[in-house]
C-alpha cells in the first residue's frame, strides 16, 4: 500500500474498484497494529464502528450511487471528542472506562458524509499539555524522530497523520494543541476561528478558547475537512450561521499581491537559530509568489502567555469541576460525600490538571478575581484589538508556529513555566478568536520538522488556506 | 513569596481537591513561579479597558442565536446511567449527605 493516501486518492481508488472502503480499513488496522505500540498514538480502536461505515461506503460503490465527500476515508479522532459507543477517556484516569452516550456534531458530520472512523487518538490528559507527556496512558513518540515528542496536545492525532496510521484526523486547540503538534510532526494542520467549528461533544478545556479542527498530510485535505466540519449547529449557541465558502475553490485563486504582515515580535529572543533560518526562507517563499511583506508591530504579543494561563485555567478549573465520582468516570469510596468528591478528585486526576485546576480556583477566588481574572480578560481584549488593527494593514500574517523545534521526551516535563513558554507564537491566535493554520516549512538538518504558521482574521478561512496552499505547492516543505 | 502553603491548602479545599503534603509544596512553589510570571501583566495600564468576556462580535452573538424552546426527545437516559459508578432505578447513588 502507497504510505500516502489522500483524500482524493481514496475517491479514486473507491470509484475505480482498485480497493474497497473495508479493504482500506482494514490495511490501516494493520498498519496501527505494526506502529502503534512503538508511537502510541492511538487508545481505543473503533473497528465495529469503521467496517459498519466502510460496508456502508461499498454499498454505495456497489450500487453506482454518489459518494459523498468524505467516502471511505480512514480518519482519526482526538480522545477529547465524543463519539457515541466508543470509549472516550480525554487521556485520563478519570474517565478511563467513559463511554459517551452520543457522538459531537463534527463527528456525526465526518460520518455523515462518508469518512471511516479508526479509532481515538492520544492527548494530553484533557488536552492540558504541548507535548502529549501529560497523558495518563503514556507519551506519544514522534514519527519523524521517535526519541522526540510529536507536540501536544493533539499529539496522538498528529503522529497518526504524519505515520500514515490515518489520511486525516481531528484535534482540538485551545493554546496551539493543533498547530503545534502539526509543526512537530511535519503536516498541516488548522485551528478555525473561534464559533466556526461546533464545540458541541468536545469535552470542555477552556470553553472560550477550544476549537476543533483537522491535521492531514495536504493543505487540500485540511480544505475537505474543513469544509465538512464548519457550519452553524444549533447544538452550540457559539457556532455562527456565517456561510462556509468552498476552501478548495478558493484555494484556486492566485497569491499574488495579497499582503502579508510579518510581526517583529514573534522573531525575539528564545527562538531557537535552525527555526529561524527556515522562517525565513519560508517567507522567501512568499515573496517569490508575488505577495507584499510588511513588518507590523503587534504591541502585547508578550503578554499572551499571562493572560492565556489565566484565562485558559480559569475556565478549566469551573469545566473540570463535573468530575465528581457521581454521574460518570472514577469513583473513590469515601463516607461523605464530601470526602467522596475530594478523594476521587485527587486521585482522577495527573499533576498538570491539578496544578491548572488550583492556578485556575486561585486567580477566580474572592480577593484575587480583579488582579488576575479580570486583568487577564482587559490584557485579552487589547491582544485581539493587535489583531484587528493588523488585519486592517494586511491580509494575513505570517510566523513561525513554535519557537523551538520538537524537543526530546522528558526534556521539558519538570519545569512547567517553561513548557508553557513554548506556546508563545500560538496563544495570541486562541485568545483573538483568530483562524489560523501551521504548514511544513522544512527541516533542521533534515529531521527535525518547523511550521510556519498562517494567521488570517476572524472567518478569513478560504485566504489562510490559500496561501498555505500556495506555499505548499511553491515546495514550502523543503525549504 | 505571591502564594502560600495556606492559599493552596485553601484554594484546593475550594476545588474538592485531594493534595498529598509533597504535591501542596510542589504547587506552592510552582504556582508562585507562575505568577510571578504572571505579574508581568501589572505593566499595562488597562484603565478603561472593556474586558473581553466573550469572543464573538455583536453581529454573530449567542443573543441574536437564541433558538426558540422546544421540546426535543433525548432517549438517552439509560445510557447514561449505563456510566455512573453506583445507581439505583433512575438515581445515581452517593454516599450519605445529610446527617440525621
Amino acid at each position: 500500500m502507497s504510505a500516502a493516501w489522500t483524500i482524493d486518492g481514496v475517491r479514486e481508488a473507491l470509484g475505480a474498484k482498485k480497493i474497497s472502503a473495508r479493504e482500506l480499513a482494514s490495511d490501516f488496522y494493520k498498519r496501527i497494529a505494526e506502529r502503534n505500540q512503538e508511537l502510541n498514538a492511538y487508545l481505543t480502536l473503533s473497528e465495529e464502528r469503521a467496517y459498519l461505515q466502510a460496508d456502508r461506503i461499498d454499498g454505495l460503490v456497489a450500487a453506482g450511487k454518489a459518494l459523498p465527500p468524505l467516502a471511505g476515508v480512514p480518519l482519526a479522532i482526538k480522545d477529547v471528542i465524543s463519539t457515541r459507543g466508543v470509549r472516550t477517556t480525554c487521556g485520563s484516569k478519570i474517565l478511563e472506562n467513559y463511554i459517551p452516550p452520543y457522538d459531537a456534531t463534527a463527528v456525526e458530520r465526518l460520518e455523515a458524509a462518508g469518512a471511516v472512523i479508526l479509532g481515538k487518538t492520544n492527548c494530553d490528559e484533557f488536552a492540558m499539555g504541548s507535548s502529549t507527556e501529560n497523558s495518563a496512558y503514556g507519551p506519544v513518540r514522534n514519527p519523524e524522530s521517535t526519541d522526540r515528542v510529536p507536540g501536544g496536545s493533539s499529539g496522538g492525532s498528529a503522529a497518526a497523520v504524519a505515520a500514515g496510521l490515518a489520511v486525516a484526523s481531528l484535534g482540538t486547540d485551545t493554546g496551539g494543541s493543533i498547530r503545534q503538534p502539526g509543526s512537530f510532526c511535519g503536516i498541516p494542520a488548522m485551528m478555525g476561528s473561534y464559533g466556526r467549528v461546533s464545540r458541541y461533544g468536545l469535552i470542555a478545556f477552556a470553553s472560550s478558547l477550544d476549537r476543533i479542527g483537522p491535521l492531514a498530510t495536504s493543505t487540500r485535505d485540511v480544505a475537505a475537512v474543513m469544509g465538512v466540519i464548519a457550519g452553524r449547529d444549533p447544538n452550540d449557541s457559539t457556532s455562527t450561521t456565517a456561510p462556509v465558502p468552498d476552501y478548495r475553490a478558493a484555494m484556486e485563486k492566485p497569491v499574488k499581491g495579497l499582503r502579508i504582515g510579518i510581526p517583529k515580535e514573534y522573531f525575539g529572543a528564545g527562538m531557537d537559530e535552525g527555526v529561524r533560518k527556515k522562517i525565513a526562507a519560508g517567507i522567501a517563499v512568499f515573496e517569490k509568489l508575488g505577495c507584499e511583506l510588511r513588518e507590523i508591530h503587534m504591541a502585547h504579543t508578550d503578554y499572551a502567555i499571562a493572560t492565556y494561563y489565566i484565562i485558559a485555567t480559569a475556565e478549566a478549573s469551573s469545566n473540570l469541576a463535573r468530575y465528581d465520582g457521581v454521574r460518570y468516570g472514577l469513583r473513590v469510596e469515601a463516607d461523605s460525600l464530601l470526602a467522596m468528591y475530594r478523594k476521587t478528585r485527587g486521585a482522577g486526576f495527573g499533576a498538570e490538571v491539578k496544578r491548572r485546576i488550583v492556578l485556575g480556583t486561585y486567580v477566580l477566588s474572592a480577593g484575587y478575581y480583579d488582579a488576575y481574572y479580570l486583568k487577564g480578560q482587559k490584557v485579552r481584549a487589547l491582544i485581539a484589538q493587535d489583531f484587528r488593527d493588523a488585519f486592517s494593514k494586511v491580509d494575513v500574517l505570517v510566523t513561525p508556529t513554535s519557537p523551538v523545534p520538537p524537543f526530546l521526551l522528558g526534556e521539558r516535563t519538570s519545569d512547567p513555566l517553561q513548557m508553557y513558554l513554548a506556546d508563545i507564537y500560538t496563544v495570541t491566535g486562541s485568545l483573538a478568536g483568530v483562524p489560523g493554520i501551521s504548514v511544513p516549512c522544512g527541516k533542521i538538518c533534515g529531521k527535525l520538522p518547523v511550521g510556519l504558521q498562517i494567521f488570517g482574521p476572524a472567518f478569513g478561512e478560504a485566504t489562510v488556506l490559500q496561501l498555505a496552499g500556495a506555499f505548499e505547492q511553491a515546495g514550502g516543505a523543503s525549504v | 513569596m505571591r502564594i502560600s502553603r495556606e492559599d493552596v491548602e485553601k484554594v484546593a479545599e475550594l476545588a474538592n481537591l485531594d493534595l498529598s503534603e509533597a504535591e501542596l509544596e510542589m504547587y506552592r512553589t510552582q504556582i508562585d513561579e507562575i505568577l510571578e510570571y504572571i505579574g508581568k501583566l501589572n505593566e499595562l495600564d488597562t484603565t478603561g479597558v472593556q474586558p473581553m468576556a466573550q469572543v464573538l462580535a455583536d453581529e454573530q452573538s449567542a443573543d441574536r442565536m437564541l433558538r426558540e424552546d422546544d421540546i426535543v426527545r433525548c432517549d438517552v437516559a439509560a445510557e447514561i446511567l449505563e456510566q455512573a459508578p453506583d445507581r439505583e432505578a433512575s438515581y445515581f447513588r452517593v454516599p450519605k449527605v445529610i446527617e440525621r
